[in-house]
Parts: structure tokens; C-alpha cells; sequence
């Protein structure tokens, strides 16, 4: 299973499922992270996490934790 | 007849800005029943019959954060008249998220799109007709900081809450779904509260662990809405939380397409330059310090020092010159008036010593927290807060702090209450309690001279006394986060870290300022009330006693009521190595402000005026303390409960004196376990420990290591979670 996590600077995926339990899950999804969804990975943050992405016109910020619930293309 | 309308809309969409040009002053502040989540009123300004209820800014209206479940709770049940959802306009496919939702609530909604011209600047066009008739509300071109669109914005929401209409939301969702969501409200037919019941049905698909709750259904009930559930989820291959989601931003994505042309393909914006930047992996960092060091330096070094120096020592203290006038203090002003009048000394020496200078004192710090929130505020509307979260996220949240829980710590070294009131920018309620909490383990400028008293006096001004009261104040903060995440009140799901990085742009200046002055004022109006009471209690208790056979005002402090309490209590503290009373007492006193242990000790050891560092003190304090019970009394002063001020702060921010109660108590508790350790280890290694004390350390050092590496038991979300997917 490819995560988001492991995608690199500069690329776009497309989000396939969303995995894990509870308000996390939740809270990514509310946040526009939903099956089918364009995901570019900007950068990471300085000290290594977290990451910074450009999803549905807008930036987010994601631990690389949470970014390996995410399963991509 | 008074109407009420729900300003509802995600953070950073300009939400506080169209609230402050609707209601201008007319703003009240509370918080909402139950968590510390801020909550403001207005009557709107066009229309005094009219109630505008800021709610929190929020992405959605699931059942988790506290944010979220207060707006929804006042949504549902206090049922509004309408609800203005304001809608960033250049970011309008997330912010619609929240709209899909708002309009299921069976509320009429008007849709203001904010930040227009930033929209039209970009030869972007929004077809707001097509929107409108889409979404089935009105939809309003705004921008919140031009002022253009709001009146016209307002009336609408007002026409629409006097109408009182029920309108049904126009967005379906797909076939299989909806079919769930019909039989869900054949099978609660009569159970819904009326004109609410899609709003119902669809939260019983996610399977809201909040309405169940809330509705008390039978189990055969909730077995039969399971069946249609797992069906629906069996024919699409998820499960239903993530498919209603889907389907939202689905059908949002379709009316993107419909109703908004974009002039260009999405390039570099002027915010990803400056990210590109800012959070630069290299740059980041020094560009942090610099702009951390900035705000130190201005705020509490220079202008805040200058400012705070006039205020205490000029207008507060004897005078200050005014263009070459000598204009005299307060204090003076008030004592000379009063003695002309023939007050009695003992009220003279109340109103000048006990009032003016103990809120003084504190009323002092107001130049300073002006100046620190202007800063503060301007960080945080122009969005570089969350890229200082972003950056410092990583080291914090090891801790169970939150990224942001740095400013405070910072703010902290030079006085903890601007450091505790800092704690408000941070989003999680969990994060904030805990900054809250810990931040005054920081030492502040105040306890400086405590520090170099005894760094003099006992151990020779050693190089190693001062950096070591920084160093245990950090370990005790970062201990604290391990340790208070893992009681059930801090319990709970890690907050996740999944923030939006908003735009960046310039606030207006009306906005800074109305933050900085709000901010402030609330700890005005606690200097005038709680600081007061307890500063005329210490120096009643600390000037009356009873000497010479019979009650009165005491010369000496040694009589006074303060000192015999202190003797009182003295007791308490020979575990820790120092039982006489003078210090009891100047742990008290200490609480007024923390610079006041050490003139407690010069008024006590009858040493008259100290110099700098109190020199005159060093050979008392010698006899009095060995070396490892001066590092505890030093230890016990910089973690205990802080000054008035400062728990005046925490009680403004944590909203609650049981919070309150529990912050001082653990900040004292934790002093004492340290200073025990340090005295009872210090002595054995001196080779002059008793076995009862070094047990009662060991078992201090044990119960802490159990507290800190005991495993977190799991989050009580997830385990109702669980519960409910059995059923």
C-alpha cells in the first residue's frame, strides 16, 4: 500500500481510501482529504515533520503519522 | 421580540472582522457552558431587536472537537432565526463544507462570500445566481475588510430570521444513500424533533455517537437503522462516516465547476512565495528566532521595560517628569490627599501600600501586555502563527504540548501573565490547559531576584545557580506534558495536527488593535477584583497582629497575623529543609509578587533598605539554610503557585475556578515533590540524611517515574466508538 507519506516533494497523487478510526480520520476528511482527491506534497516541515500539501485550492499542514493513513495512487 | 442570528463559517474566513463591523461595540464576552471555548455576542448595529452569536470558527459539524460540538449544540438546540455563513471566496470549495451542512439544520441560511475583491483582483468570477439556486439561499458578495456588501448582507439574514421559514435543503445526495436516509426517518417517524428530522437522519448514518446518545433509542431501534446502514455501505464499499463526506465534497466539486471561472491556472500566489521562504528548510528556523527575538525584545525588553518602569515606578511609585514637569506618582498624590482629610494612618497606609501598591503593582504590566498583544496579534492575523506551529510542531508535541505552546514559554521568561494569556491562540482546548498550567514553571523576570539572592548568598555566585533554575523549569514543563496527558481529564486522542495554513495578509489595523485592547481589558477588570481583594488580604494580614498583649496594626512583622500563620505552617516544610517562619513567610508574601521574597527577608532580618543583590542578607541566610535546602527553597519559590497576577491570569483563561484550583494545587505539588528530593538527596549525599527522609524522596522519585512512562490508557472517544460499532 502506497501512503502519502512516502510521496515526494513536488508530486501530485490521488487519494484512494482514507484508513484509521475516530475524530483523526474524521477531522482529515472534513479537512477535504476524501476518496478521488488531488494531493500535491509542498515540503516538509524543517525539522523533518510535518509535511505541507496543496489540496483543493489551499494549504494544509499534516503529521507524517497521520499522512500514512492515507493510501494514494 | 428578539431575533437571533448564528454567525457560522470556517477559521481565518474573516468571520471576526464581519462580526466586529455588524455589532461595533455593542459585544458581549462569555464563554460557552462547560469548556473554554470563547463565546461572543452582539446586538447588530442596523437592528437593535437583532442578536448576532459569533460561534467558533469551524470546518464542520462533526461531533469531536469542542468547537464543533458547542456550535452545534446551540445550532440544534437553541434553533436560531437564521444563520449568515460567511464563506472565504477564495477558497471556496472547503469552505462550502460547512454550508452542505449548515443548510441541513432546517435554519434559513444566507451565504456571504467574503474576501471579494481579493476574487475579483484575480479576474475570477463567482456566478453567484447559479450558486444561489443551487444551494436554495441567498448568496451575497461581501468583503469584510472594504466594508462593501455587509449591510446588504445583514438585512438579508434579518428578513430571512423575521420570516421564519423552514426551508429544505436542494443538495441530495446519491441514490443509494438518500434511500438509507428515507428509511432512517420512516423508521424515527415521530421521534425527531420537527422541521430538524434530515438533519437527525443523517447523523444517525454517520452512526454520531452525539445523537445517539442525545435520542435514546431503543436497541431494536438502532439494530433496524444499522441494517439499512450496513447495506448502504456493503453496495458502495465504505463505510457511512466517509461516504457522506464523499459525497459532500463530491457535489461540491460538481457546483465548483458550475459556478466558478477561474482566470488563470493556479500558479505561484504571493502567499506561496513568501512560504517558499518562511518555511524554507533552511531559513525557517533563523527567520523563527528572528521574529521570536523581535517580539521579546520590543515588547518586554525595551518598550515593555521603559513602559512598565514609568508605570510602577512613575505613576505607581514616587512621580515621573513630563516635559521637565514633575508630575508625582499616584501613591503620593493619594497620600497626601488622605492625611489632609484626617484619615486614620492605618487607612492611609491600606489604600497606599495595601491597594494602590498591590494593584498597582500588577496594573503595572499593562504598558507591556499592549504592546506584547499588538504583536501577537498582528502574527496571528496575518497567518504566520500557524507557520510557527508548523515549524516548532515537531519538538512540542513530544511533550503534549502543542507547537504554539512555545510564545507562551517565551513570553513567560519575562512575566508569566502576558505568557499565560499568549496561550489563547492555541486551537486545541487540551493544549491550552496544559500550556496554561505550566507556563509560570518559566521562571520571570521577578523571580530573577530570588534566583541571584541566593546564587550570592549560598552558593558564591556560582556560575551554574541561575542557568540550573531556567533548565528545571523547562524539564518541569516538558515532565508536566508527559505526565497530565496521561489523566483522564487531559486523555483523549493525541489533538490531531491537521491545520490549514491560511493565506497570508495584511490585518487592518482596526482589527490589531481591537484584539490587543479586548485582551487586555479583561485583565484590567481582573486587577480590579480578584488582585484587589487578595492584595488588601495579604498586607491586612502581613500589618495586623496582635503585640504587646492586644490586636492592632504591628510595627514589627514578626507580630503580625501573616506570621503567625507562617508559624503555623512552618511545619510543612521541614521535609523540605527550611522550617523556620521567616521563610513560611516569605513564600507568602510571594505570592503578591515573587520579587517580594527576598525584601520579605530584609524586613524580617530587620536589614532596612537592600542593595542590588542584598548583600546585607548573605551571612542570615547562610546560618539559616544548608546548601541543598537553599536549592530547595529556591526550587520550592520558582514552581509553586505563581503571584496573584498570574493566577488571575490562569483563572481568566481557564474560565473556571475549579481549573483554577487544580492548576495551583499541581503547580505547588510538584514544587513540593521537587524540593523534597532535592533536600533529602542533598543531605544523604552530605552524609547527613535520616532513612525517613530519603525513603519519602525514593518514593517520590519512584511514584513520578510511575506517572511519567505508565502506558496512556486508550481514549475514552474511541472506546464509546467502539461500544456503539457493537451495537
Amino acid at each position: 500500500m502506497k501512503t502519502l507519506k512516502d510521496v515526494r516533494h513536488g508530486h501530485t497523487v490521488r487519494v484512494v481510501r482514507v484508513h484509521g478510526e475516530g475524530a483523526i480520520r474524521r477531522h482529515i476528511m472534513d479537512m477535504g482529504i476524501t476518496r478521488g482527491t488531488e494531493i500535491t506534497v509542498r515540503k516538509t516541515a524543517p525539522l523533518g515533520d510535518p509535511m505541507e500539501l496543496t489540496l483543493r485550492g489551499y494549504e494544509l499542514s499534516l503529521r507524517k503519522a497521520d499522512a500514512e493513513m492515507i493510501e494514494v495512487e | 421580540m428578539a431575533y437571533k442570528i448564528a454567525l457560522a463559517g470556517n477559521p481565518n474566513s474573516g468571520k471576526t472582522t464581519l462580526f466586529n463591523v455588524l455589532t461595533g461595540s455593542n459585544q458581549f464576552v462569555g464563554n460557552w457552558p462547560g469548556v473554554t471555548v470563547e463565546k461572543k455576542e452582539g446586538y447588530l448595529k442596523s437592528d437593535h431587536e437583532v442578536v448576532v452569536v459569533d460561534l467558533p470558527g469551524i470546518y464542520s459539524l462533526s461531533p469531536y472537537t469542542s468547537e464543533e460540538v458547542v456550535a452545534r449544540r446551540f445550532l440544534v438546540g437553541e434553533h436560531p432565526d437564521a444563520i449568515l455563513n460567511i464563506v472565504d471566496g477564495t477558497n471556496l470549495e472547503r469552505n462550502l463544507y460547512l454550508t452542505t451542512q449548515l443548510t441541513e439544520l432546517g435554519i434559513p441560511v444566507v451565504i456571504a462570500v467574503n474576501m471579494m475583491d481579493v476574487v475579483t483582483k484575480n479576474g475570477d468570477v463567482i456566478h453567484i445566481h447559479r450558486l444561489s439556486d443551487e444551494l436554495g439561499c441567498e448568496v451575497m458578495e461581501i468583503s469584510a475588510l472594504k466594508g462593501t456588501g455587509i449591510a446588504e448582507a445583514a438585512r438579508t439574514a434579518v428578513e430571512k430570521a423575521k420570516a421564519r421559514m423552514h426551508p429544505e435543503p436542494k443538495h441530495n445526495f446519491s441514490g443509494s444513500v438518500e434511500h438509507a436516509i428515507a428509511h432512517i426517518e420512516e423508521a424515527m417517524a415521530g421521534r425527531l424533533p420537527k422541521g430538524q428530522e434530515r438533519w437527525y437522519a443523517i447523523k444517525l448514518f454517520e452512526r454520531d455517537m452525539r445523537v445517539i446518545e442525545e435520542l435514546q433509542l431503543p436497541a431494536e431501534l438502532i439494530a433496524h437503522i444499522e441494517e439499512d446502514i450496513r447495506s448502504c455501505e456493503r453496495e458502495l464499499d465504505d463505510d457511512a462516516e466517509s461516504i457522506i463526506t464523499n459525497e459532500r465534497y463530491n457535489y461540491i466539486t460538481a457546483l465548483i465547476r458550475e459556478c466558478y471561472t477561474r482566470k488563470n491556472a493556479p500558479g505561484m500566489t504571493i502567499s506561496d512565495k513568501i512560504d517558499y521562504i518562511v518555511t524554507n528548510r533552511w531559513l525557517a528556523l533563523p527567520i523563527f528566532a528572528a521574529v521570536m527575538c523581535l517580539t521579546y525584545y520590543i515588547s518586554v525588553t525595551t518598550v515593555g521595560t521603559w513602559a512598565n518602569d514609568w508605570a510602577a515606578n512613575g505613576v505607581f511609585g514616587d512621580g515621573w517628569t513630563f516635559f521637565g514637569h514633575f508630575v508625582p506618582g499616584i501613591p503620593s498624590v493619594v497620600e497626601n490627599a488622605l492625611t489632609n482629610w484626617g484619615c486614620a494612618d492605618w487607612l492611609v497606609r491600606l489604600v497606599v501600600d495595601g491597594i494602590i501598591g498591590g494593584v498597582g503593582s500588577v496594573l503595572g504590566f499593562i504598558p507591556q501586555l499592549l504592546v506584547l498583544f499588538f504583536f501577537l496579534a498582528f502574527l496571528e492575523a496575518c497567518g504566520y502563527m500557524s507557520r510557527i506551529a508548523f515549524i516548532m510542531d515537531r519538538i512540542f508535541r513530544k511533550f503534549g504540548l502543542s507547537g504554539k505552546s512555545f510564545i507562551p514559554m517565551l513570553i513567560g521568561t519575562g512575566c508569566s501573565v502576558p505568557g499565560i494569556m499568549a496561550s489563547r491562540t492555541i486551537e486545541s482546548e487540551r493544549d491550552r490547559k496544559m500550556t496554561v498550567i505550566t507556563t509560570s514553571f518559566i521562571p520571570c523576570s521577578a523571580k530573577l531576584p530570588v534566583i541571584s539572592l541566593f546564587g550570592s548568598a549560598i552558593f558564591g555566585g556560582a556560575w551554574w545557580v541561575a542557568p540550573s533554575a531556567y533548565f528545571a523549569g523547562i524539564v518541569a514543563v516538558l515532565c508536566s506534558g508527559i505526565l497530565l496527558k496521561k489523566f483522564r481529564m487531559f486523555r483523549g486522542e493525541d489533538a490531531a495536527f491537521v491545520m490549514e495554513l491560511p493565506a497570508y495578509h495584511w490585518p487592518t489595523p482596526r482589527n490589531l488593535l481591537r484584539s490587543m485592547w479586548e485582551r487586555s481589558w479583561s485583565f484590567i477588570k481582573k486587577a480590579g477584583t480578584v488582585i484587589l481583594l487578595c492584595s488588601m488580604l495579604i498586607w491586612f494580614l502581613s500589618n495586623f497582629g496582635v503585640a504587646n498583649g492586644r490586636f492592632g496594626m504591628v510595627t514589627d512583622m514578626g507580630d503580625s497575623l501573616l506570621a503567625a500563620f507562617g508559624n503555623l505552617i512552618a511545619w510543612i516544610f521541614r521535609p523540605l529543609g527550611f522550617d523556620e517562619w521567616s521563610c513560611a513567610v516569605a513564600t507568602l508574601t510571594g505570592l503578591v509578587a515573587k520579587e517580594n521574597v527576598v525584601s520579605t527577608f530584609g524586613v524580617l532580618f530587620g536589614a532596612g533598605e537592600l542593595s542590588e543583590n542584598g548583600a546585607e542578607l548573605w551571612q542570615r541566610l547562610s546560618e539559616m539554610f544548608t546548601p541543598y535546602s537553599a536549592y530547595a527553597f529556591l526550587i520550592f519559590n520558582l514552581l509553586c503557585c505563581p503571584c496573584v497576577a498570574a493566577v488571575g491570569a490562569i483563572r481568566r483563561e481557564m474560565h473556571s475556578a475549579k481549573w483554577t484550583l487544580f492548576a495551583v494545587s499541581y503547580q505547588t505539588g510538584l514544587a513540593y515533590c521537587v524540593a523534597l528530593t532535592v533536600n533529602q538527596l542533598g543531605a544523604l549525599f552530605a552524609g547527613r540524611g535520616s532513612w525517613l527522609g530519603t525513603a519519602a524522596a525514593c518514593l517520590v522519585i519512584a511514584g513520578f517515574l510511575y506517572l511519567l512512562l505508565r502506558r496512556k490508557k486508550p481514549a475514552p472517544v474511541a472506546e464509546e466508538k467502539r461500544e456503539g460499532a457493537a451495537v
